[in-house]
């Protein structure tokens, strides 16, 4: 009833070509929007934007950055944070070594970098295809933790491999408590949310989609595939880079090798099929639900049972039941968070109504 | 039935975030714990925890806490992830009526990633005999406190270990080390000093690195074998260190010419190489034993009567990372009593508590009368020294217990002191710090 575009004319091309062309979902979006960047900064604490929201954010950017990749172009990829440590270091390096380099220039030229790694290993992808180029790009994620800890140049020979992130300033303004720095995050992930929610309605988008379900078919007419394939690799690690670059400044403070490890990148894989594949709503469904779920359920029950259940014993509970949510929802769902979210939209279409 | 569980998560997440926390009343003093009992570390963090856990408990119930403070805790899992230790010290950090007393952790990353949230939110970060050495020097960092004998600390007392064994540090001269290191920011810290070392004394040092996760040496020992060392330093840590001693078995290299770090030297580490590990010594973390006679009052008190403390096996009551714990858990009470004893018998917030670590004082007395002789070096900080330099000591495996090897051994103080104040000035000069000046400060 409420959720209804009955009389909602399209009466020109940029109307009907709107990224949202339905009224209420204009709204929703706005409203979350405006939520985020005028109250939540009231609202929100130390903890929150510290340690929920940040880390939240970011990883929703890896995962979009993934869902262009694997969800869109169909190009199975295990090195995800691979390609957020290159981002992370090239931010890092052109700060250091640039003197008076602007914080976000040094996070777009590392995302420039991340992409020109992205297409250097996304050359296999045009010989090897599914799960023989997931192990391919998990030589990806090997390589690049290698050569980061290998070589001391990249940690600016720091001793321990860690290294601090260097202040972050924009016309004299600092980005030094955790309400700036949230929101800092907030604009950099809805500007790029917003791109790629642009892009893959763009040919470029319906190329990778024509590619993922069937190259020779999308060869067949006329689509480029070299140019197709590594141009979803450079996207798809530009966000990857931005993301790692996001994750040692505005989250963590610190860059080290360790934070990219083979973990990351198989969190980020879950969140990319968790939230729904080749949907950009998706990779925020699958980064809450991989990242805030294992703290809620770890408030719940020490909440519930703190004092009466040795927490060692809860730890493992937690992630026993976490294991079972997951299955659980893809058993119901197989086509992720979003695909549901999709359903309940076309349900209410019809509310109150059985049909 | 599904609904009704529903409405109990419905109800009960507002009330868990957003809910002033009643639990710390007027007279306790909250301290977080960011544990680690499951994940990759989890023997490290069960016993370490453990023992700090019950020497917390027995503080509790056999004085009623300090000075009539209560201690009251909370456990938050970080499964030994950096962002989960970050998200720990955030959600814990403002609990408790003064807030925490201060985060204990062995996470080096997590200690790394804390450092400037700490110093802005006054809270210290206290880890015994641990990394981040250059945290030890207080007028960059006020609020990093490696008590103990820091990494690069130890390093120069495994030196000085080796050179008694060979009869002198002169007979290092042209002996050929090899420092088998694992690939993170642990493995990597001591590099730099040793190789200013094997300058000083004259010895070759090759470095070899084992990759993450370490549990395939192959590689490296055959490289080994053809350097032929006099000594392999194994930096490693849990899960690599039996795979070292299983492969030297393998090798035919002798168990006795390996010499372990803090984090190889307990007694999870050996047990799985079985027979490959006696002969094997480490520096020890903390000594192994329950013939202290605090740790033996506390498994009287804790263990005994069907009673249970928090170590699931009461076995490792006394084991090397429990001892460690009960250690970390002393100079836990006894910052707090150096702290109360100025700004009385209260729970005191971070900032009194960052005082108190700087003036803490535990000399021979005091450890023989809180039942810890031996079990600890004495420990004397101050502004500018947040670790006291103690020295190291070692310890050998016989198959079935840690045995001390020799005395204590003294750390090269000058060398260390050096290392750490470059670094340290280094991260002010990039962080724009402006360094405290310790003499105006006074006592």
């Amino acid at each position: 009833m409420i959720y209804r575009e009955t009389g909602q004319y399209k009466i020109s091309y940029g109307a009907d070509e709107q990224i949202f062309p339905i009224k209420q979902d204009r709204y929703v979006i706005l409203a979350v929007l405006l939520f985020a960047f005028l109250v939540m900064p009231f609202l929100g604490n130390d903890y929150w934007f510290g340690a929920i929201l940040i880390p939240f954010l970011i990883l929703s950017l890896a995962a979009l950055g993934l869902n262009i990749l694997t969800g869109y172009a169909g190009q199975l990829s295990l090195g995800s944070a691979g390609f957020m440590a290159v981002g992370a270091f090239a931010a890092y390096n052109f700060m250091l070594r640039i003197d008076g380099m602007p914080f976000l220039l040094a996070f777009f030229l590392s995302g420039l970098c991340a992409a020109a790694v992205g297409i250097v290993f996304g050359l296999p992808s045009l010989r090897v295809k599914g799960f023989y180029l997931a192990a391919a790009t998990l030589a990806s994620q090997f390589f690049i933790e290698w050569v980061l800890t290998k070589f001391p140049w990249f940690t600016n020979h720091s001793a321990s491999g860690v290294i601090t992130a260097q202040k972050m300033e924009l016309f004299g303004f600092a980005f030094d408590t955790p309400t700036s720095r949230y929101l800092l995050t907030l604009s950099i992930v809805t500007l790029l949310a917003l791109f790629a929610k642009n892009l893959v309605r763009t040919r470029t988008g319906r190329d990778w989609m024509a590619v993922r379900d069937m190259d020779v078919a999308a060869e067949v007419i006329g689509i480029p595939i070299l140019r197709t394939k590594l141009l979803a690799f450079a996207i798809s690690s530009f966000y990857l880079g931005i993301a790692g670059a996001l994750w040692a400044y505005t989250y963590l403070g610190t860059v080290e090798p360790q934070a990219f490890e083979l973990n990351r990148s198989f969190q980020i894989l879950f969140m990319v099929i968790i939230g729904g594949m080749g949907t950009i709503v998706g990779a925020f469904f699958g980064a809450a639900f991989i990242v805030l779920v294992p703290i809620f359920l770890n408030l719940l029950s020490s909440g519930l049972f703190g004092g009466a259940v040795d927490p060692g014993m809860l730890a493992h509970m937690e992630q026993l039941v976490f294991g079972a949510m997951i299955i659980f929802f893809l058993i119901v769902e197989p086509l992720g968070l979003a695909r549901l979210w999709q359903l309940g939209k076309q349900k209410l279409r019809l509310w109150p109504f059985p049909h | 039935m599904v609904r009704g569980l529903l409405r109990l998560l419905v109800a009960a997440v507002p009330t868990l975030l957003f809910a002033p926390h009643c639990l710390a009343q007027a007279n306790e003093q909250f301290i977080p714990l960011p544990v680690y009992k499951t994940g990759p570390v989890s023997a490290v963090g069960t016993g370490m925890y453990g023992g700090v856990i019950d020497y917390f408990d027995y503080v509790n119930k056999k004085y009623g806490g300090v000075n009539g403070v209560k201690l009251v805790w909370e456990e938050c899992e970080t499964a030994f992830q950096v962002d989960r230790a970050v998200e720990c010290y955030e959600r814990l950090k403002r609990k408790g009526s003064t807030g925490a007393l201060h985060f204990m952790t062995y996470q080096t990353g997590a200690i790394y990633a804390l450092t400037d949230r700490a110093r802005a939110d006054k809270i210290p970060l206290v880890l015994f005999n641990s990394g981040r050495a250059d945290a030890s020097d207080g007028r960059v960092f006020p609020y990093s406190f490696p008590i103990g004998t820091n990494y690069l600390s130890a390093n120069t007392a495994k030196i000085r270990f080796i050179g008694a064994q060979e009869g002198g540090m002169d007979k290092l001269k042209g002996k050929k080390f090899v420092n088998l290191y694992i690939g993170n920011a642990y493995g990597k810290e001591t590099i730099p000093l040793l190789e200013i070392q094997a300058k000083r004394y004259g010895f070759e040092v090759t470095h070899i690195e084992v990759p993450i996760p370490g549990t395939e040496q192959q590689a490296q020992w055959l490289q080994i074998r053809r350097i032929q060392p006099d000594w392999v330093i194994l930096r490693l840590a849990g899960v690599q260190v039996p795979a070292a001693l299983k492969m030297a078995q393998r090798m035919g290299f002798p168990t006795s010419k390996m010499l372990g770090v803090a984090s190889a030297g307990s007694e999870e580490d050996v047990i799985p190489a079985g027979d490959a590990a006696i002969g094997f010594t480490a520096w020890a973390l903390g000594p192994s034993g329950r013939h202290f006679p605090v740790v033996k009052e506390m498994y009287d008190l804790l263990y005994t009567g069907g009673k249970h403390g928090n170590m699931e096996d009461p076995n490792r009551v006394g084991s090397v990372y429990y001892n460690a714990g009960v250690i970390n858990g002393i100079l836990t009470v006894e910052a707090m009593r150096t702290g109360q004893a100025k700004f009385g018998k209260r729970p005191l917030t971070g900032e009194e508590i960052q005082w108190a670590y700087e003036h803490l004082k535990l000399d021979d007395r005091r450890l023989k009368a809180l039942g810890a002789e031996n079990l600890l070096a004495p420990v004397r900080l101050s502004c500018a020294d947040h670790e006291g330099g103690s020295p190291a000591r070692f310890h050998r495996w016989d198959g079935k217990k840690w045995n001390p090897v020799g005395d204590w051994v003294p750390t090269d103080r000058a060398l260390v002191r050096q290392w750490v104040e470059g670094s340290a000035a280094k991260y002010a000069k990039d962080k724009g710090i402006t360094p405290r000046d310790c003499a105006k400060e006074g006592a």
